[in-house]
This record gives structure tokens, sequence and C-alpha cells, in this order.
């Protein structure tokens, strides 16, 4: 099955209901496994001390913040390109979470960095950039909400996403580009310690499935509510 | 300190590492809280809403 046959909302519904107990399913098993490590296996850092628990809902936090512009970015441009009413859906379903994620980021963040760097905020690259991608999602949802033909609303706010894109490179860049308090990339590097690692992957796998799940769940919620609506319009306003 | 007591201290960083978790969970529950009620409201609208269709036929 290639994407252009899941765009069909009909089958979007049956694949969705056969993918989402699963979804949640792994979700609790994963956050489960991960919390239990994280708070009984995970030995306190040499540097960092017990603050480093924060670490396991931060970085899978920010990893979903990111990734949810991510998929808004792939949809918004399938919407523009193909103009698939299910893709613009599918965007505008992942904005909320991605916003949700990307703020608990950021507000870990500050927890973690008041005790490691002595401040809650500092105005640097990274912190920067990530705190322009909330703006972001709040600037899509802001033009949704401001535009009421949808098909307009659609469009406008795909244009935003995808000129949003390019913000993504910069989080992930901008360790490495700009002098910065935030460390830098430490999995791929290989850095990271074992025993700090496999608590953080299931944390990230546990967040990646749980935003998996509330997508599909806010897409499904749209489709119907566009049945519902045409409903009515037929009904001349039931 | 007992191991609970040293448990929920945190290694002095409680004020840093309860509230990232409490916050955490708090915006996870309330996203999921209303995504889930929101679909049933919605089902529940649609289903209303089909039946009076068919009830009009």
């Amino acid at each position: 099955m290639n994407i252009f046959e899941l765009a069909n909302p009909k089958r979007f519904l049956a694949l969705s209901e056969k993918l989402l107990p699963w979804f949640w399913a792994a979700a609790v098993l994963t956050l489960a496994s991960g919390l239990y490590l994280t708070f009984f296996g995970v030995p306190p850092d040499y540097q960092q001390g017990t603050t480093v628990k924060i670490m396991f809902i931060h970085v899978p936090a920010a990893l979903v913040g990111e990734m949810a512009y991510g998929v808004m970015g792939v949809a918004s441009l399938l919407g523009l390109v193909n103009r698939h009413p299910l893709a613009d859906v599918a965007a505008k379903s992942a904005a909320p979470l991605g916003a949700l994620f990307t703020a608990l980021a950021l507000i870990t963040g500050s927890l973690w960095g008041k005790p490691m760097w002595g401040t809650y905020w500092v105005w640097d690259a990274r912190l920067t950039s990530f705190l322009i991608l909330f703006f972001l999602y709040l600037g899509y949802m802001a033009l949704w909400n401001a535009i009421e033909d949808e098909t307009r609303a659609a469009r406008a706010a795909a244009i935003l996403a995808l000129v949003g894109v390019v913000d993504l490179p910069i989080i992930y860049f901008s360790v490495q580009w700009w002098n910065t308090l935030h460390q830098g990339e430490s999995i791929f590097t290989g850095k990271i310690a074992p025993v700090f690692l496999w608590p953080l992957m299931l944390m990230m796998a546990g967040y990646v499935f749980l935003f998996g799940a509330l997508w599909m769940v806010r897409i499904r919620t749209e489709i119907l509510a566009r049945r519902a609506r045409a409903l009515q319009l037929q009904g001349g306003g039931l | 300190m007992s191991g609970v007591a040293a448990f929920f201290a945190m290694g002095g960083y409680a004020a840093f590492v309860w509230p990232s978790y409490g916050l955490s969970a708090l915006g996870i529950g309330a996203a999921t809280f209303v995504t889930l009620n929101s679909y049933r409201r919605t089902r529940a609208a649609l289903t209303l809403l089909e039946g009076l269709k068919d009830a009009k036929k």
C-alpha cells in the first residue's frame, strides 16, 4: 500500500483502527519500563548528579517536538502539491501535539538548566531556535483559526509550515555552529554511556508511540467531524 | 535518610526533578484526555446525525 492509497479517509479509518491498540500498548510498555529503569536502574551522573533524570523526559519531548514538525511539513507539502484533504487534516492534527511536546522540552530543559548552568534560560542558538519552533506551532494554529474557508486556511497554513521547516536543521546543528551552554549531540556520536542510553531509548520510543497514537486519534476525530458537518449541510442545518 | 526519603530527595535536586516529571505527566495526561474525549463526542454526534438522516428516508 502506498501513501496515496492510505490518503483515502475510509482506508485510514480502517487501518488506524487496527494499529491503535498496538500503539497504545507499545507506548505503555516502553514508558513503564523506561521509567522503571530511569528511577531504579540509572546511577547519578558523575557531573550532573541526580538532575540527569530530567534527561529521560527532556530529550524525548524535544525529539517528538521536532518530529511532529517534520511530519507536519511533509503532510503540508503533500496537501499543497496533491491537494489531498487528508494530508491537510494530518498536518493540522499534528500541530497541537507538537506544540505540547515542544513546550515540555522547553520547561524540562529550563528546570535542568537552573541547577546545572545556574540559569533557567539563556538566549543562545539552541534554546532560541527551539523557542522559535514553539512559536511556529502557535502561528500555524492561529492561521488555521483565522481563515474561515477550510481550503484556503489549509493552503496558507501549509505555506507557513513549509517556511518554518528551515528551523529544524538550525535546531539540530545549532550546538555545532555556535557557542552554547547546551551539550552537544551524544547519541549518534556514541558519547553517552549504555546505562543511560537504554532507558533513554525506551523513553524516546514511548514518546514516539504516544505521539503516533494521539495523532491518529486526532486525524480520526477530524475525519468524523467533517463527515458530520457535511451531513448537517445536507440536512439543511438540523 | 531512609530509602524512601532519599528517593524523594533526588540527591538534593527534588525541586527540579519532580516538577519536570509532574508537569510532563500533567501535560501529556491532559492532551490524552482531551484527544480521546473529543473523539468520543464527535463519534457520538456523527452517529446521531446518521440516525436522523436514516429516519428521514
